[in-house]
């Protein structure tokens, strides 16, 4: 079952692959229509898209029935889980608005997402007796609904920036788009380095002094770049880390990020060289049809639709759970906080909309910004900042 | 008070920019723009008709909605800034806040404790932050709501030329026939509208409900926190930590003695590859010891009687239960929940009274460490006193044993051993591994023989009367948030005027979802649907 679970999980990732470059099709192929661009090719992709959902549902299923308990109770069943759901929230959007130009934007990053999610730990965990509880599938999957709906809005808004930002010249916006760029290619660094030294079988250890001024091991599966404190390689011909970090830094954790982060810049510059403009400026002739006000509609609808979503299970379902295991329903935990942070930046958004009539550019950068914040919630919190919530497995 | 009388015959509130009945445009600026700001219809609200008195000042300063955004903005920053280091509540206790924050993080943490940020979310500015976000939330709903209640009750189907003129979606037509208006009519009712005829002129109007939704919303917030400060009152809120041993029974603290548990056992237990689903092998071996399962068996009993000192206790027992995480103990309003756990305790310790020569054991003693005898009479004459107990023993800075805690991490003893040989007794203190006599030449020691453990289980026991009131306030949240975002206030507007037929058509949101249900009324009516005034003037 364990296996079978995980072939469903490549199949879905595969045909996500597929689906996006068909999606690439539709909007390239002359016969879109300026709106309602449905074609050939287009519905093809749709197809695809919602195959590999159903195969990626079945992998869901299948591990649930393995495991015994919901797959979402670590990083890896997670991030997966939301990456599914942002496929899902895409599929309940294509449908009342026919766009494939989402499909387009929406796909690459629930693939990027299913992929980071894929460079953790992918066993099946028993579950810990704070987690036995139904509240696990209904929280955890009603908040990862909720954001992968906000999601949405983030993937309308980049389309709507690559349009409405003026390339010919270079400003703070054609600026921060690209930070935008280089972060999700960022992430695309991250996983192609780490699978290139999960498969060479990578492995340095270092004895090193922790905080506490204990010695204590550490196993590094890329070079090191740089070195726990007081650290002594001794795994034999791996590199030698350039500097040292001071103990109160996690220093294998902070070598991912620079090798992600640096990575990231190589395969950043080498895309924008082979393009010989930045990234959002070549990427700018596949939006040039739609219609600006129609993706600034879907970018606010999501928000409507998915803020009522992740307030019931980020935030309602979370103190309900909270209450019966951990005896308070809020307690102020790094997730829970974070978590409360979304919940704020979207009513402001909100507010900001419908009184301040922030629409358009203004309302597209915000989604853009909710949805680093949703992915600093995922990422950082979970692995950075230490809580109750560090199921990172 | 200067009302503002229309041309319409209605009587407006001072202050009014769009005649809440027919829809004229009473403020010269408005008028000159194309199209009008619909945005609680044009009505009179408070904060934009008043600034005189101080009360206005602050009124109008918390109905603003840029005030409430950045509250809301700065709110959210400083909840940022409290998770960069872990709170208070979640440093270990092993030494002070403050040591603790600058050991652990040098400079940054020890400006990060001077700032208070290690107590950030009880800090008095936060919750002046949260309050302030509180009257925000029910002076910028008041604002609004009244005015616009107002209004949508006294619109009436004939509306101003002006006023249908400067709406986003709009058309004219030329005089459409019964028949295209008949079929109109069926379709717009056939899509759930609720329609109203003046004079053959037609208003339809749908889910105006909706445009509750924000002030349901508010409500429940204010709800939400009004519960959360009641908790603040003496008798709504406990939160005791019981720390309780296998076999003991104890008050349950906060019950004011009106309950009382018995630990009968505590367990705990872990995965185990060979046992449990073969799926978590690979799991297990990565990560080691998985903790399964945390539990205390345990019996309540309720107290009867007065209480009165001196009494004996009456307990009558209310049930068996099994604590474990995420399933408490319930009884009252009360809640009991496993929280923490000490395993394998010292609860007595044996030891014999030997001859230290021929090693000759004369009796055993079993010493109770929670709460030891004194006396100790074994066989032949021989007898054991404990002059002085140390559970948790060390030595104080001058040299003197003494105890850090009632908790038998260390137990350490002043044995008195009387012999019918040292009829006088000899003295021994005796620590773990360690014996000191007084000169060194006693014939007599106590020899460490054994020891029994029992666990111990922390229990945390909790009443909250606020509960029922949050949850209330998020229900009412979450009606208000649906309520608004998931459906949108519709109106299309048809009046005949000098031979044309002059149409507009509004929504709050979703104006794409508007256009397009337009389109499919208007659709073999024979009549062109209204036009985005906004879209053909971008193009245009």
């Amino acid at each position: 079952m364990a296996a079978l679970s995980s072939n469903l999980l490549y199949i879905a990732f595969i045909l996500y692959l597929v689906a996006t470059m068909f999606f690439g099709g539709a909007i390239k192929s002359k016969k879109s229509a300026e709106k309602n661009g449905s074609n050939k090719f287009a519905n093809l992709a749709i197809m695809i898209t919602i195959l590999g959902f159903m195969s990626q549902l079945g992998f869901f299923i299948t591990r649930w029935i393995a495991a015994g308990h919901a797959p979402v109770s670590n990083l890896f069943e997670f991030t997966t889980f939301f990456g599914m759901a942002l496929v899902g929230a895409f599929i309940a959007i294509y449908f009342i608005y026919k766009a494939p130009l989402l499909g387009l934007f929406t796909m690459p990053v629930a693939i990027l997402i299913i992929a980071y999610a894929a460079m953790f730990p992918r066993d099946i965990s028993p579950l810990i007796p704070a987690l036995q509880s139904d509240w696990l599938h209904i929280h955890v999957t009603t908040a990862a609904i909720g954001e992968a709906i906000l999601a949405i809005s983030f993937a309308a808004g980049l389309i709507y920036l690559l349009k409405v930002v003026d390339q010919t010249k270079k400003s703070r916006s054609t600026f921060w788009l690209e930070v935008v760029m280089y972060g999700l290619i960022s992430t695309l660094g991250f996983v192609a380095v780490s699978t290139a030294f999960s498969l060479s079988d990578y492995k340095a250890g270092f004895q090193y002094i922790d905080k506490n001024g204990q010695e204590a091991k550490v196993e590094y599966n890329l070079p090191a770049l740089v070195g726990p404190n007081e650290g002594n390689l001794i795994t034999k011909d791996k590199l030698e880390p350039v500097v040292s970090t001071p103990a109160i830094i996690n220093a294998k954790k902070l070598n991912t990020v620079l090798w992600s982060l640096g990575a990231g810049l190589a395969l950043y510059w080498l895309i924008r060289l082979m393009m010989r403009k930045r990234i959002s400026a070549s990427l700018k002739p596949y939006v040039k049809n739609i219609n600006l006000d129609f993706v600034d509609e879907i970018s606010y609808r999501s928000v409507l639709v998915g803020f009522p979503v992740f307030t019931l299970g980020a935030l309602i379902f979370a103190m309900i759970w909270a209450q019966v295991a951990w005896t308070r329903f809020w307690g102020w935990d790094p997730k829970e906080v974070w978590a409360l942070i979304t919940w704020l930046f979207y009513a402001a958004f909100l507010h900001l909309r419908l009184s301040k009539g922030w629409h358009g550019e203004k309302s597209a950068w915000l989604a853009v910004i909710g949805f680093v914040i949703i992915m600093f919630n995922l990422v950082a919190v979970n692995l950075v900042i230490s809580g109750l919530h560090s199921y990172a497995g | 008070m200067n009302e503002v009388k229309c041309e319409c015959g209605h009587v407006n509130p001072h202050g009014t920019v769009i005649c809440e009945s027919c829809g004229k445009v009473l403020e010269d600026s408005a008028t000159k723009r194309k199209l009008l700001d619909m945005r609680y219809e044009g009505s009179a609200r408070r904060s934009q008709t008043y600034n005189k008195t101080l009360v206005d000042k602050i009124w109008n300063f918390f109905s603003s909605v840029k005030v409430g955004v950045t509250l809301i903005v700065v709110t959210l920053i400083a909840s940022s800034v409290g998770t960069i280091l872990p709170q208070e509540m979640y440093i270990p206790q092993t030494m002070t806040p403050a040591e603790y924050y600058e050991d652990q993080y040098g400079w940054f943490g020890k400006l990060y404790y001077d700032l208070g940020f290690n107590n950030l979310y009880s800090s008095w500015w936060y919750l002046l932050l949260i309050a302030s976000i509180g009257v925000s939330l029910v002076i910028c709903s008041l604002d609004r709501v009244v005015p616009l209640y107002r209004a949508l009750k006294n619109q009436r189907v004939e509306r101003h030329e002006g006023f249908l003129k400067r709406q986003r979606l709009f058309g004219l037509a030329d005089s459409p026939d019964e028949n295209s208006m008949r079929q109109l009519e069926e379709n717009l009712k056939s899509k759930k509208y609720h329609i109203r005829k003046e004079n053959g002129s037609i208003l339809a109007e749908k889910n105006r409900f909706s445009r509750w939704g924000p002030y349901v919303n508010h409500i429940g917030l204010i709800i939400f926190l009004i519960g959360g400060m009641l908790r603040f009152v003496p008798g709504m809120y406990v939160d005791e930590l019981l720390w309780i041993r296998e076999g003991e029974t104890k008050a349950i603290p906060g019950t004011d003695g009106k309950y009382y548990l018995k630990n009968n056992k505590f367990i705990m237990q872990t995965y185990d590859k060979e046992k449990d689903d073969e799926v978590f092998g690979a799991a297990l071996d990565r990560a080691g010891t998985v903790a399964k399962n945390y539990q205390s068996n345990v019996t309540l009993y309720e107290r009867k009687g007065t209480g009165v000192a001196g009494e004996s206790l009456d307990l009558k027992k209310v049930k068996h239960e099994k604590i474990r995480v995420n399933q408490p103990l319930k009884m009252d309003n009360y809640a009991l929940y496993q929280v923490d756990y000490k395993l394998d305790e010292l609860s007595k310790m044996h030891l014999a009274l030997q001859n230290k020569k021929t090693g000759e054991e004369l009796g055993t003693i079993k010493v109770n460490l929670y709460n030891p005898d004194t006396h100790y009479k074994l066989k032949n004459g021989y007898s054991v006193e404990i002059k002085s107990y140390f559970p948790d023993f060390e030595f104080d800075e001058n040299s003197k044993p003494t105890t850090k805690s009632k908790v038998p991490n260390n137990p350490a003893f002043v044995f008195k051993m009387v012999t019918p040989d040292k009829p006088e007794g000899e003295v021994s203190f005796v620590a773990i591994r360690q014996t000191i006599e007084a000169d060194g030449d006693n014939t007599y020691k106590m020899a460490f023989k054994g020891v029994e453990t029992k666990n111990v289980a922390a229990l945390t026991v909790r009443k909250d009367l606020t509960l029922w009131i949050l949850g209330l306030g998020g229900l009412i949240f979450m009606v208000g948030v649906i309520q608004g975002a998931y459906w949108n206030h519709r109106r299309l507007w048809v009046r005949f005027m000098d031979e044309k037929a002059i149409i507009a058509g509004h929504t709050n949101k979703n104006w794409y979802g508007l256009k397009r249900e337009l389109e499919s009324v208007f659709k073999e009516t024979g009549i062109q649907a209204p036009v985005d005034q906004l879209e053909s003037g971008k193009k245009g």
